[in-house]
């Protein structure tokens, strides 16, 4: 059977997989086919994805939270269809209507404190956004995160994450960028010390590491010594914002006002790449002092702002905050009730609200579940940095019958790979 | 394989968040599934109360967002629409299961889930009363959509009895409302796999369009009410019921007289009597003048609807005397070509005199020809034989009979089911032949034992698959670290049961409110 989309063609998978490796990616395409995850997605819709062989996946991957409302949503789809016969990429020199439009409409939605907003094309763009704007507001160069945090892998923000990134291009810098670890307050007042650090950049959630949760007081506290030394709160959102924790921005719950916002992935909509910066005024000087300081072509791409703004106000409808609260209620329950019958292998469940990590007791635990899930028909994808985690994302939007099939689903891949990791002879260490 | 390409669909704007709604209904109906009595009852008594209380405040509103019906009358139906709704089917159980040990049978109530309620400009927020009481009743969720001309008054309504109803514990989302319906919106909403059923109460399109759908509807057909005053007839009695029923509300009730049709014999008498009571009969000319206010160029028109009696003589230029409350128009043939032969909803009363009760039930069987087939009729008569001729004769399904229409086919003034919905049945087009009531909202899952004698029913006493929420539905989602302090622990939010005394306190009340209430309509 051969692939006919129109401007392009293929004869097989095969095909597609053999010219991937040829002239795209030989190791990105190789690891997938050894990892038994051989996906090539095709059609998509709704929280769908599909093989080229026509293999339907449910996905609580969702890229991180870029098809927080599903595949090819049709409002977004439409928004920016209908726009692209008034609108295109826009230039990025002049102030812009659709621009303003949608920063008017972060800013009025967004914790208090925050006035002005830059964008990017990517989340990584917009995270070394919100790190020169910290260095150019404190007048220092020093930035601390977490070990093993993930902000992207453009110039500064690759510097900022676990080195297996930034080492392979020689982009680590550790006299620049510092490293504590998650949840250790010590060290956190250790790193600001010294009063030369320009900001504290940290995943609400950090999600690459397995979605470890704060623990209660810990940002708080970050942020009280962040003001005590200082240090700008940069509060990256990318995958913790637009509803995935039940309220707009997953910082708001703990109460903090950061300095800067930074999000990205989801406000896309999956339909068409865009990032914002949402700064303090007194973040914001650069903006004033030499507007055209970050410069950006595609930052802010005037049909990636309209997915934005119909993404914003979609995240914003009482009813979908209320789904929210009800997916999270809903699949919490229903995994719980599945950890309950396998607590030796199923051993964890980081929660808030659709924001989640499922922990297993083998170290590499999430990837013998990741694939029963694909063997079962859901994508579901491990944790980089603590493959002992699984991600697991269910959409904002997902409805009631397709949760309850998704832990059906859950519940047969959990089994079986619990099955596949005891017959390897592997047993769980009882004290670990 | 060849691909194509389709472009997204563009849906009229608000089409894309009132689907959404049907969404959140889902989850919310889901939930509210698996309460149990106790709890459903709380929920729909403090949702009463706000009705109640609110009963006079959206009387005057709804008349001066509509211009229809009288505000005090408007009060009435708003309470009758709550408390008298809560107090009809207080002692019934739509939710516990139901053993029948004979047949061996269990039944267990199984809501419909997402009810999508359509409600009407003329008795505008009684119907939004009747139809959330009733979804909620029933563990129903339900998505109100008001008529255009009522919006305001409407959606404000069902706010208020959504957010009683989460107070009391019923999950979010189980009463919500469309604040700008439109053709497309409705449409959209009524197709949508994700309404259960449809409440459809209003005009014929509206009830063909819920018909039409594609989804289970309930809708009901108009009405076009004969009266018949036979000879044995108490008629001073018939008199009084005949012009407070027809001036109730200003006649927007369907089940409102339309033509009155009088033995000769008595017809003077009766019609004396009326005139004491502030019916106004029109000589010819008057008739004719007022039959063209209504019905210019033979079509009726709706901005006569719920106006008062004054007004529309005003409107047809005759002069009427003080405290006229309804207009009596004389004409000799009932047929389609006579338009005060056809439904009116205002105060004006079709008068037609006949020889014999017999010739009589002729006449009322032709206005059912004309329109409201399968509606209601009513009869003023001490003659069981004649009544039985009537009600077999003429094509309704309720004959209210020595009583008001308005309020006697509702069931306000009868025995009947008290409803804002009137079944037409199969001969006026409709799914539902009785005045709609929460039973028509709920099917039972029937657990049936073989008939096979050694086949013994065990015990299903005590077992209830249903339990009252643990807190707040859905539980606002709390990190998972933050263990069962979070807001998912004790029911908080909660209304802590009422202590004894103020329990007597409000048996008191309620008992007050009914007396007044059956002291209003009985007159």
């Amino acid at each position: 059977m051969s692939f006919d989309y129109g401007e392009f063609s293929f004869d097989s998978k095969e095909q597609v997989l053999e010219k991937s490796r040829e002239f795209w990616n030989p190791g990105k395409t190789d690891f997938w086919v050894e990892s038994g995850v051989p996906l090539v997605i095709d059609r998509r819709e709704d929280y769908f994805i599909y093989d080229m062989s026509g293999k339907r996946l449910l996905d609580v991957h969702l890229n991180g939270g870029t098809y927080n409302l599903g595949h090819r949503n049709p409002e977004v789809a439409s928004a920016v269809a209908s726009a692209m016969s008034h609108f295109d990429v826009g230039n990025h020199h002049f102030p812009a209507l659709t621009r303003t439009a949608l920063a008017e409409a972060l800013i009025s939605t967004a914790p208090a404190g925050l006035t002005k907003v830059a964008y990017g094309s990517g989340g990584g763009e917009a995270i070394d956004i919100a790190l020169k704007t910290a260095r150019h507001t404190t007048q220092r160069r020093k930035i601390v995160s977490v070990v093993k945090a993930y902000h992207g892998h453009t110039g500064l923000a690759v510097a900022t994450g676990d080195e297996r990134f930034s080492k392979l291009f020689l982009s680590d810098r550790p006299d620049e960028f510092v490293h504590v670890p998650f949840n250790d307050l010590t060290a956190m007042e250790e790193a600001l010390r010294g009063r030369d650090v320009a900001a504290v950049i940290m995943e609400t959630i950090p999600a690459t590491y397995g979605f470890p949760l704060p623990e209660p007081g810990y940002l708080e506290t970050v942020k009280r010594l962040c003001e005590q030394h200082g240090t700008l709160y940069i509060a990256d959102e990318v995958q913790t914002g637009l509803m995935r924790t039940g309220e707009l921005w997953g910082i708001t719950k703990h109460g903090i006002s950061p300095d800067i916002l930074v999000a990205g992935k989801g406000l896309s909509g999956g339909m068409y790449p865009i990032s914002a910066v949402l700064m303090s005024e007194q973040a914001a000087g650069w903006l004033t002092e030499d507007g055209f300081g970050h410069i950006s072509t595609f930052g802010g791409a005037e049909l990636g702002c309209i997915a934005a703004l119909k993404t914003l106000e979609i995240c914003n409808r009482p009813e979908t905050r209320s789904m929210v609260h009800y997916i999270s209620d809903r699949v919490g329950r229903g995994l719980r009730e599945i950890q309950a019958d396998y607590p030796d292998w199923f051993v964890g469940i980081r929660q808030n609200g659709v924001v989640m990590g499922l922990e297993f007791a083998h170290p590499q635990g999430a990837k013998y579940v990741m694939r029963h899930l694909y063997a079962n028909g859901v994508w579901a994808i491990f944790s980089t940095l603590d493959p002992r985690v699984l991600q697991y994302k269910p959409g904002i939007l997902l409805k009631p019958e397709l949760c309850e099939e998704l832990l059906d689903r859950t519940e047969v891949a959990i089994r079986k790979s619990w099955a596949e990791v005891r017959e390897s002879g592997w047993r769980a260490e009882k004290a670990s | 394989m060849t691909v194509e390409y389709d472009l997204p669909p563009i849906e009229a704007p608000g089409v894309p968040r009132a689907r959404q709604m049907l969404e959140r209904a889902r989850w919310a109906a889901q939930a509210f599934a698996t309460y149990d009595r106790d709890s459903v009852l709380r929920i729909v008594e403090a949702v009463t109360r706000a009705a109640e209380d609110n009963a006079e405040r959206y009387a005057e509103w709804a008349v001066r967002e509509t211009g229809f019906g009288v505000v005090a009358d408007k009060a009435v139906k708003n309470k009758l629409c709550s408390r008298g709704i809560l107090e009809t089917y207080r002692e019934h159980d739509y939710v516990s299961p139901r053993i029948d040990g004979d047949r061996k049978i269990v039944e267990v109530p199984r809501p419909a889930g997402v009810v999508f309620a359509l409600t009407p400009s003329t008795n505008p927020v009684s119907t939004v009363y009747f139809k959330v009481i009733l979804a909620l009743m029933t563990r129903n969720a339900v998505v109100v959509s008001p008529h255009p001309a009522a919006k305001q008054c409407c959606s404000d309504a069902a706010r208020v009895l959504a957010e009683a109803a989460v107070a009391a514990g019923a999950p979010d989302g189980v009463v919500q409302w469309v604040e700008e319906p439109s053709v497309p919106l409705i449409d959209a909403l009524m197709t949508d796999s994700r309404t259960d059923v449809i409440l459809a109460t209003g005009g014929v399109a509206v009830v063909r369009a819920a018909y039409s759908s594609g989804n289970p509807a309930i809708g009901v057909g108009p009405g076009n009410v004969p009266v018949l005053v036979d000879a044995t007839a108490d008629l001073a009695r018939a008199a009084k019921k005949l012009v407070d029923s027809k001036a109730f509300d200003n006649s927007v009730l369907c089940t409102n007289e339309s033509v009155l049709v009088v033995e000769d014999a008595v017809a003077d008498r009766l019609l004396r009597e009326m005139s004491r009571h502030g019916a106004h009969l029109l000589g010819p000319e008057e008739r004719d003048k007022v039959r063209d206010a209504v019905f210019p160029g033979g079509r009726f028109d709706t901005s006569v609807v719920g106006r008062d009696a004054a007004t529309i003589a005003d409107r047809a230029g005759i002069r009427i005397p003080p405290r006229t409350r309804v207009l009596v128009a004389p004409f000799d043939l009932a047929v389609k070509e006579e338009p005060l032969a056809h439904e009116k909803l205002c105060p004006v009363l079709g008068l037609t005199r006949v020889p014999t009760a017999r010739r009589g039930i002729r006449t009322a069987e032709a206005l059912l020809r004309i329109g409201g087939a399968g509606h209601s009729a009513v009869i003023h008569s001490n003659d069981p034989r004649t009544v039985m001729e009537y009600a077999a004769a003429v094509d309704v399904l309720r004959v209210t009979v020595n009583e008001g229409g308005s309020t006697g086919s509702a069931g306000f003034s009868t025995n009947l089911a008290p409803s804002m919905t009137i079944g037409t049945g199969f001969v006026g087009r409709s799914s539902l032949s009785e005045n709609l009531q929460p039973q028509h909202l709920v099917n039972l899952t029937r657990i049936a034992y073989s008939t096979d004698p050694s086949e013994v029913l065990p015990s299903y006493a005590g077992l209830v698959p249903w339990a009252a929420p643990t807190g707040p539905v859905p539980a606002y989602p709390v990190a998972s670290n933050l263990g069962d302090a979070g807001p998912t622990g004790p029911a908080a939010t909660r209304p802590s049961s009422s202590s004894d005394s103020t329990a007597e306190v409000r048996e008191e009340l309620r008992r007050l409110i009914i007396e007044e209430l059956t002291a209003i309509i009985k007159g």
